[in-house]
Parts: C-alpha cells; sequence; structure tokens
C-alpha cells in the first residue's frame, strides 16, 4: 500500500513538473518579444526592460525555469495586464463560483445516471431499459451549451422560471444562490449524467450476473436487498473513478456553460483573457488546471484504492 | 488510471486472433451480418452516408453560397420561399449555411481523429509492446490528461490564433490518451497469445510482429475508440467555434452559427434551435453506430 502510494505520489509529482514546463514553453511560443506581449499598452523600452527584469526574461532558460516556479508555489501568479489586478487574487473569486457549479452538476449527474443505471440493467430487455439507453444517447450527443441556450429560451425567457443570466453569492443569499445556479448546474450534469449511466448499467450487468448475486437470491434475499446492499455496492466503485476521469470534460464544460449563463467563474475569466490577450491570466488558469487535474485525480486513485484493495495490489504489479 | 476525460467507455472486447490477413474474412463477415441485422445500426448508418455525402456534396447542394446576404430578408422565419429554413440576421440562408456547417464539423472531426489516430495507435503499440517505455508514454499520456481539450485550445489560440486547424490539433489531442490506451491494452493482450509467440520462436522482428501481427488485430478497438472519438470532436468543433476558438466567421460552422444567434435568440429561436439539431442529428448517428459495432465485435453476442 505505501509502495503504490510512493508510485502515485511520485508520477503526479512528475507530471506536474513536465506541465509546469509546457506551460513554461508555451508562454515563450507565444508570437514575438513575450515582454511584448506581456506590456500590453505601455511599450516604452523603459516598460519592456522592467518587465524583461521582472520575468527574468534576460536570464538563461533554466534559471528563467527556476524563478517561475518558484514565482508559482509562492502563489505569486503575475498581475492581469487589463486589470492589473493580482491574478491569483481574480482566480479567488472565480473559482468558487465553478466549484459550486462543479459540485452542483456532479451531484446532479451522480444521482441521475446511477438511477438511470441501475434502472436499465435490472429492466434489463424492457421499455425501461430502452428509454434510460435513449436518453443516455441523447445525453453524450447533445451539445450540452446549444441545450443551455433553449434552455435560457424557452424555460428562463418563456416562463420566468429561472433567471436567464448573472449570479448571487453562496453567503450573500443562499436561496438567490442556488436558483441561479439550477439550470446551469443541470444543463452541465447531463453529459456526465449520461456517461455515468452507461458504467453503471455496464458493471450493474456484470454485478447481476457474478456468483455473489447468484448466492445472494438463493439464500432468499429480497431482490431490493440484492440490487441495492450487493451489486450496487460493487458497481458504484466504478462511478467515483468515472467522475475523476470526467474532470477534463467538466472543466470544458462549466468554461462554456458559465459563458452562456454570464456565471463570474473561472471559465469566463478565462474566455476573456483570451480575448484580450491577457497571457498572465491564460497561462494561470492553464497552470490551474492542469495543476488541480492531476491532484484530484491523485485523490480519486487514493480513494479508489482505499475502497477497492484489487486495485492496490494491480498498482504494485505493474 | 489513464482515459481520455471525453472517452471513458469500457472498452470493446474485440475478436479473438484473426492471424495475419487471410483468415480474417470469417469474422469480418459475422460482424457485418449482425450489423445488417440490427435496425439501429442500419438506421445510424444510413443517416451517416447520408450526412458524409451532404457533407462532401455540400458546395454543390446548398441553394446559396454560406455569405451570400439578403438585407431584405433578414431573420425570415422557416418556410420562406427561397429560404426553406429561413435566414439569419444578415439574411444569410440558414438551410446553406447548415449544410456547409455540417461540411466544416465533420472535416474538423475527421482531421481531429486521425491526428489523433496517428499519434496514439503507434505510441500505444510502443507502450503495450516493450516494457521500458511504457512508462515514459504513460507519464505523457497523464500529461496529456492534465489539459483538457478546451483550456489546450485556449493555449493553442493564445500562441498561434484561433483556426479550424488549431481547433483539430487540440481535439485531437486531446482524444491521443483514449486511443494510447485501448491500443495499449490490447497489445499487452495480443502480446500473450500463441500466434505472436510463435511468429516471435520464427525469428520475426519486433517491427514485423508490431505491423503484421499485432496491428490488424488491433484495427477493431482502434475502430470502435474511433466511432466514439468522431462524435466527440464534432461536439468539441462545435463548443470551440461557439466560443470564437475554433472556425472564424463569417465562414460557416454549427458553433459560430449559435453564437451569432444568441443574441437574436427570442426574435429568431429557430436560428438558435437547427443548428443545434444538425449537431446533435451528427453526434446521435455517430454515437448509435458506434454502439452497434461495438455490440457486433463482441465475441459473447450479446447485446450489453
Amino acid at each position: 500500500m505505501a509502495r503504490y502510494l510512493a508510485t502515485r505520489a511520485w508520477q503526479s509529482l512528475l507530471t506536474l513538473v513536465l506541465a509546469a514546463v509546457v506551460v513554461f514553453l508555451g508562454i515563450r511560443a507565444l508570437p514575438g518579444d513575450p515582454a511584448l506581449a506581456l506590456a500590453g499598452e505601455d511599450r516604452s523600452p523603459e516598460a519592456l526592460a522592467a518587465i524583461r527584469s521582472e520575468y527574468g526574461l534576460d536570464q538563461s532558460l533554466p534559471v528563467q525555469f527556476w524563478q517561475y516556479v518558484t514565482r508559482m508555489v509562492r502563489g505569486d501568479l503575475g498581475t492581469s495586464i487589463r486589470t492589473g489586478e493580482p491574478v491569483s487574487e481574480m482566480l479567488r473569486t472565480a473559482l468558487p463560483v465553478t466549484l459550486e457549479l462543479s459540485l452542483l452538476a456532479i451531484v446532479i449527474a451522480t444521482l441521475l445516471g446511477v438511477l438511470a443505471g441501475v434502472v436499465a440493467a435490472v429492466r434489463r430487455g424492457r421499455p425501461e431499459e430502452w428509454v434510460a439507453n435513449g436518453l443516455a444517447l441523447v445525453g453524450l450527443s447533445v451539445p450540452h451549451f446549444w441545450l443551455g441556450l433553449v434552455a435560457i429560451l424557452y424555460l428562463a425567457v418563456a416562463t420566468n422560471l429561472f433567471p436567464a443570466s448573472g449570479f448571487v453569492p453562496l453567503a450573500e443569499d443562499p436561496v438567490a444562490n442556488l436558483h441561479h445556479l439550477v439550470l446551469p448546474s443541470v444543463i452541465l450534469g447531463t453529459g456526465l449524467a449520461a456517461v455515468i449511466m452507461r458504467q453503471t448499467r455496464s458493471s450493474m450487468l456484470d454485478a447481476l450476473s457474478a456468483d455473489y448475486v447468484r448466492t445472494a437470491e438463493a439464500k432468499g434475499l429480497r431482490p431490493r436487498v440484492v440490487v441495492t446492499r450487493h451489486a450496487l455496492r460493487n458497481s458504484l466503485i466504478v462511478v467515483v473513478t468515472i467522475v475523476g476521469l470526467q474532470l477534463g470534460a467538466l472543466i470544458s464544460g462549466a468554461v462554456v456553460t458559465e459563458q452562456i449563463f454570464t456565471l463570474p467563474g473561472f471559465g469566463k475569466l478565462t474566455i476573456d483573457a483570451v480575448f484580450q490577450r491577457d497571457y498572465p491570466v491564460i497561462q494561470a488558469v492553464v497552470l490551474v488546471t492542469a495543476t488541480s487535474y492531476i491532484v484530484i485525480n491523485f485523490a480519486v486513485d487514493l480513494l479508489y484504492s482505499v475502497i477497492d484493495p484489487r486495485v492496490r495490489v494491480a498498482g504494485e504489479a505493474a | 488510471m489513464s482515459v481520455d476525460p471525453v472517452l471513458s467507455e469500457a472498452p470493446a472486447r474485440p475478436d479473438g486472433p484473426d492471424h495475419a490477413s487471410g483468415s480474417a474474412a470469417g469474422p469480418r463477415r459475422r460482424v457485418v451480418r449482425r450489423l445488417l441485422h440490427n435496425p439501429l445500426a442500419v438506421a445510424s448508418g444510413l443517416v451517416l452516408v447520408v450526412a458524409v455525402l451532404v457533407g462532401v456534396l455540400a458546395p454543390v447542394l446548398a441553394p446559396y453560397t454560406a455569405e451570400a446576404t439578403d438585407f431584405g430578408a433578414t431573420l425570415a422565419p422557416p418556410g420562406t420561399p427561397g429560404h426553406l429554413l429561413g435566414t439569419d440576421d444578415l439574411g444569410r440562408d440558414v438551410l446553406s449555411r447548415i449544410l456547409l456547417g455540417m461540411r466544416a464539423s465533420l472535416l474538423v472531426a475527421v482531421l481531429a481523429v486521425v491526428t489523433a489516430i496517428g499519434v496514439g495507435v503507434p505510441l500505444g503499440l510502443v507502450a503495450g509492446y516493450f516494457r521500458a517505455v511504457d512508462g515514459v508514454i504513460s507519464r505523457l499520456t497523464d500529461l496529456m490528461l492534465a489539459f483538457p481539450f478546451l483550456i489546450l485550445a485556449v493555449g493553442l489560440a493564445a500562441v498561434r490564433g484561433a483556426s479550424l486547424g488549431n481547433a483539430a490539433i487540440a481535439i485531437g489531442i486531446a482524444q491521443v490518451p483514449g486511443i494510447i490506451r485501448v491500443v495499449r491494452s490490447d497489445t499487452l493482450r495480443l502480446k500473450s497469445l500463441d500466434f505472436v509467440a510463435a511468429a516471435v520462436v520464427d525469428g520475426a522482428s519486433d517491427l514485423w510482429v508490431l505491423l503484421r501481427h499485432v496491428l490488424p488485430n488491433a484495427t477493431s478497438v482502434v475502430l470502435v475508440q474511433a466511432t466514439v472519438a468522431v462524435p466527440a470532436a464534432i461536439l468539441g468543433e462545435a463548443v470551440l467555434s461557439f466560443l470564437g476558438l475554433g472556425i472564424q466567421p463569417p465562414a460557416p460552422s454549427l458553433g459560430t452559427m449559435l453564437a451569432a444567434a444568441q443574441p437574436f435568440a427570442a426574435r429568431a429561436p429557430w436560428n438558435a434551435v437547427m443548428p443545434g439539431l444538425a449537431i446533435m442529428l451528427l453526434a446521435l448517428s455517430f454515437n448509435v453506430f458506434g454502439d452497434s459495432l461495438r455490440d457486433a465485435l463482441d465475441p459473447r453476442g450479446s447485446r450489453r
């Protein structure tokens, strides 16, 4: 177990360093002089020289990389060209919005996905299975940002049931906060729900034909108990990993969803930064995403190996 | 635990070894027969054929060019004479732009998936066959996964500018890990089978074994993975173009059409609805066909 953890920790750290190298080299690949790009409007020679020495652009590449990494570790992500605000400060206001949106989406997707997956597996070959399968296929195929547009059009604007855009912080007014996030999180959750449904169904089908389920049935347990206590419990392990693996898709999805519902989160920050050529912000966004992806997947791996000892064994053998 | 974020379905279990060419006709015919007996497979296959034809012939089929504007008839509703699906805010024919947009979607999807296969298949083969490089390629996969396609596209757009090609590269790179994973695990499986051992004993070189024995038998998993990757790429292109990170207006794209329709959505909802339906129809037919193909390739034969 300790050895597995150490291997995974080392691998994650290595990936993290490589990701930092990629982002670092990416900035150097910007067209033209990075100092010019970082300078924004003020392009006087003095300003450029100041930027060069501030970012250490007059040093050798390895030295630059080391300075870059130490700055990042200290939480110094630079200053936005457009607003002059520290990038870390901008992230601090934007991230909670995205985090709340993503967590709500995960909860909705898990509830819907597991329920539909169990129904499809238990009611195999009946209309319920076809409905669940069909919904999952549509969920995988529908562009969810479009679903968001249609929802705004027909649910928010036409009926006024939900606000079409905007955001109220949780601390300010929890009810209004949830009201603003219902539509976006349902929309963001649809794609994830479809993936969770298909995996749940597939592992439930495996579980339902396994010996331990037959044993449970043979000793006279009620079907409901067999399904929930035996088959589902074993299948749920899959759901934990799926959420971890779908994190990248979830981040991408959150960016678009925020754009459509004009939520002031990480996604809006990202897209605004691209169009304003706010390179320090872009760099921070890419780095923060990669870091959180690596850290969360490491955490999911740990969680997974705690739930299912077989993973540990396989991990050590590999 | 390295799976492409967009492609995490369980890999299909392919047919047993066909050995080198020759005897492959049997299982292949069985797969085709199974597909033809599945009404969903036939229906989605037909839609796909039509969609691809529309994509190829779009410039001929479209009643107008993508950029032809008619300022006398802006935001015309569907059914307007001369404009079957209406017009947009600049008076451009929606039907023509949808047809040409589908062509762009398919082009990006094909470019992305070809990139993903071109990079992923060799890496997957090598990772599965040579234990020494497996670790390196696994770290590379982890690294690619750490950059979700949208973030990758953001980075590419910042460095190289937003374009159709860069969108395809971002989507393709994001799909590489999924391809590596299925090809690697299939190579590991095939490597342990007798016919590969026999070839090695026979004195075949590693390259020969990989290209002649492993690769042909791994095509079915690549095929199944590709049928999942294409619809994901179609959705990816729509997202990127919608955000302005992909195909640039005024070039027709289903994503840019939705972006352009957004401000007028309350007045002309059809403009915001129809491109989305086109995207869904494309993605859905690929997904349904991919499912059918996966079932048909499953040696256990049962639908699951």
